[in-house]
């Protein structure tokens, strides 16, 4: 007997389903992905929530699409160290994709700060030729090269000068900008690097397509616990435009912790690490 | 898209409602631009998250899940605590929006400190969240009628808002409780809060899902169980009752009022509708109304009870 009704239109249900990995690569020393024996419709920006029984549950940007569905995690919290001990046939539980994802557009840039490169990888593989600026700490931790060389110019920045010029992926961008007119502009990083390169978008007349983060809890819309302003961003994002950038007065500015308070991006930053 | 014809006004406890539906309390409260946006997507009035005097991190992830019928939560009360939410009180405020400040505490001196600050504030309604399990007394709020008796009166003597008890559906007899609640003094009652609580396991990895296990049900799969508690609860008080529980659709909001509601409260249908659900909501009940020869949301008030 089928007991999975839907009492309307749209969503069943939204519960973890349970998935072999099936693959694990170390991508530098501290970013490990994870291939996942399932297949999944999506589209590059969208993300899962990845669910390790008795562990707990978080958002993570797919980094492969279509064939493969893979996420890339950097080691950060208390969380992704337990990830970094899973193995191959291990079982965990994911639900998504959600959140709205990139708009594929002709004659773009992509600007990608450490791992903010990671949900803009299989974005770029979809563009036609576009260019691409990554920026990291050092060299090793520049990731998916090979992917992100394979359709674009590639421009890097790191910290250390270790690859590239020596700076951050901005400083490109600033001085690319003025020489050269796109129509759309991606970014994925640190927030305010996106919001850096939102003032660069803004006054070159550029439409900025931006992934932003905050703390989650449902991934569905309904908790209001990821609210930028009166965005979700689960659900309205994690992809924002120029326009709904302009009305978030939050943006580079503040985030709520896991019990909603406001506090500076600052504050913030230093409880998810 | 039907046009909104029939006078869907309706005044709850001295507050003007352009509409009968309200957010409830749970989704979407955390900031006040939040709030509004709801508000500008259709509804009546809107409800904050919980409040309590401290701030709360809450359960871990998963938190909440949809499981086909209706969604689990257990988030676990998290909020900032009242004197960071002032702020966003304020601001819902500013914009002259219906506001209801839905409180928690663990003692009857929290619940009062809350609804002093929010009355301060501006909100309009006091909801008092009697459902939450707390450690202090031997019972819960929610079943216990001389406990919440108590509490009633305690918060009713601190402020001059009304003020409204949120009853949980899992007691014996809703009937006693709702009887208690006014005899105290309560200005109104909604109902119902989330049914169960409910557990969902993993059979693959033999796991209960939601990290705190167990968590309350709410949606579609409990509207039964609300338009009962409602039905129950209007033949028994005088005073007015939001209607709380699995209501999705213009339909069942009429079922609701026909069962008691004064108002009717909506949560989970923004996960299966959207946030604008209110103002489909409303234009649904507007053309049922319409077509059904109502022309007023008191006509409907109570209609399923004999006279």
């Amino acid at each position: 007997m089928n007991h999975n009704i839907d009492h309307t239109a749209g969503h069943g249900t939204d519960m973890p389903k349970a998935v072999k990995i099936k693959k694990i690569v170390d991508e530098n020393y501290n970013t490990k992905t994870f291939f996942l024996d399932t297949k999944l419709e999506a589209v590059p920006g969208q993300f899962i929530m990845f669910w390790i029984p008795r562990i707990g549950e978080k958002p993570f940007s797919l980094s492969y699409i279509g064939n493969n569905t893979a996420i890339t995690v950097q080691l950060k919290g208390k969380f992704t160290k337990k990830m970094f001990e899973l193995s191959v046939d291990d079982i965990v539980g994911i639900r998504g994709p959600y959140g709205n994802g990139f708009t594929p557009q002709k004659n773009a840039c992509v600007i990608a700060g450490g791992c903010g490169v990671i949900p803009l990888v299989p974005l770029v593989e979809m563009l036609d030729k576009p260019v691409v600026i990554v920026g990291a700490k050092t060299a090793d931790a520049i990731l998916f090269k090979e992917r992100l060389n394979g359709n674009s110019k590639l421009y890097v920045a790191t910290d250390d000068g270790s690859l590239g010029i020596k700076g951050f992926s901005t400083d490109i961008a600033r001085e690319l900008l003025k020489r050269k007119k796109f129509d759309v502009v991606y970014t994925c990083g640190p927030e305010m690097m996106m919001k850096a390169v939102f003032n660069l978008t803004e006054q070159h007349n550029i439409a900025l397509q931006a992934s932003l983060e905050r703390f989650m809890k449902c991934g569905f819309g309904v908790c209001g616990q990821c609210i930028i302003n009166g965005f979700r961003v689960c659900k309205d994002g994690p992809v924002f435009s120029s326009e709904q950038l302009r009305q978030m007065t939050e943006f580079g500015k503040f985030a709520r912790l896991k019990n909603g308070k406001k506090v500076n991006l600052k504050e913030y930053y230093s409880w998810r690490s | 898209m039907s046009v909104i014809t029939a006078n869907l006004k309706t005044t709850l406890l001295g507050t003007e409602l352009r509409n009968p539906t309200i957010l409830a309390a749970g989704f979407l409260g955390v900031s006040a631009e939040s709030l509004i946006r709801v508000y500008e997507n259709g509804a009546g009035a809107v409800t904050t998250k919980s409040i309590s005097i401290e701030s709360r991190n809450g359960h871990a992830n998963p938190t909440v899940l949809s499981f086909g019928h209706g969604l689990i939560n257990a988030v676990g009360l998290s909020n900032p605590g009242i004197d960071n939410y002032i702020e966003e009180i304020k601001t819902v405020k500013e914009k002259k929006i219906p506001l209801i400040l839905n409180t928690i505490g663990d003692r009857n001196e929290d619940f009062i400190t809350v609804a002093k600050l929010g009355e301060a504030a501006g909100v309009d309604i006091i909801e008092l969240n009697v459902s939450c399990p707390n450690v202090i007394h031997k019972k819960p709020y929610y079943s216990d009628p001389e406990l919440l008796s108590s509490l009633v009166r305690n918060v009713k003597d601190a402020v001059s808002i009304p003020v409204i008890v949120k009853l949980s559906p899992n007691v014996t007899d809703i009937k006693e409780i709702a009887k208690a609640v006014e005899d105290a003094g309560a200005d109104g009652i909604s109902a119902i809060n989330t049914v169960g609580p409910g557990m969902i396991i993993n059979i693959e990895t033999a796991k209960p899902v939601m990290a705190f296990k167990k968590g309350g049900l709410s949606g579609p799969a409990i509207k039964p169980v609300a338009i009962r508690c409602v039905y129950d609860i209007y033949e028994t008080v005088d005073i007015p009752v939001i209607g709380i529980g699995g209501i999705m659709n213009g339909k069942a909001t009429v079922e609701m009022i026909m069962a008691g509601a004064s108002a009717v409260g909506i949560g989970s249908a923004i996960y299966y509708r959207g946030l604008d659900v209110f103002k489909k909501i409303s234009e649904e009940l507007s053309e049922w109304m319409d077509n059904n020869g109502y022309t007023s949301i008191k006509q409907l008030v109570g209609a399923a009870h004999e006279s």
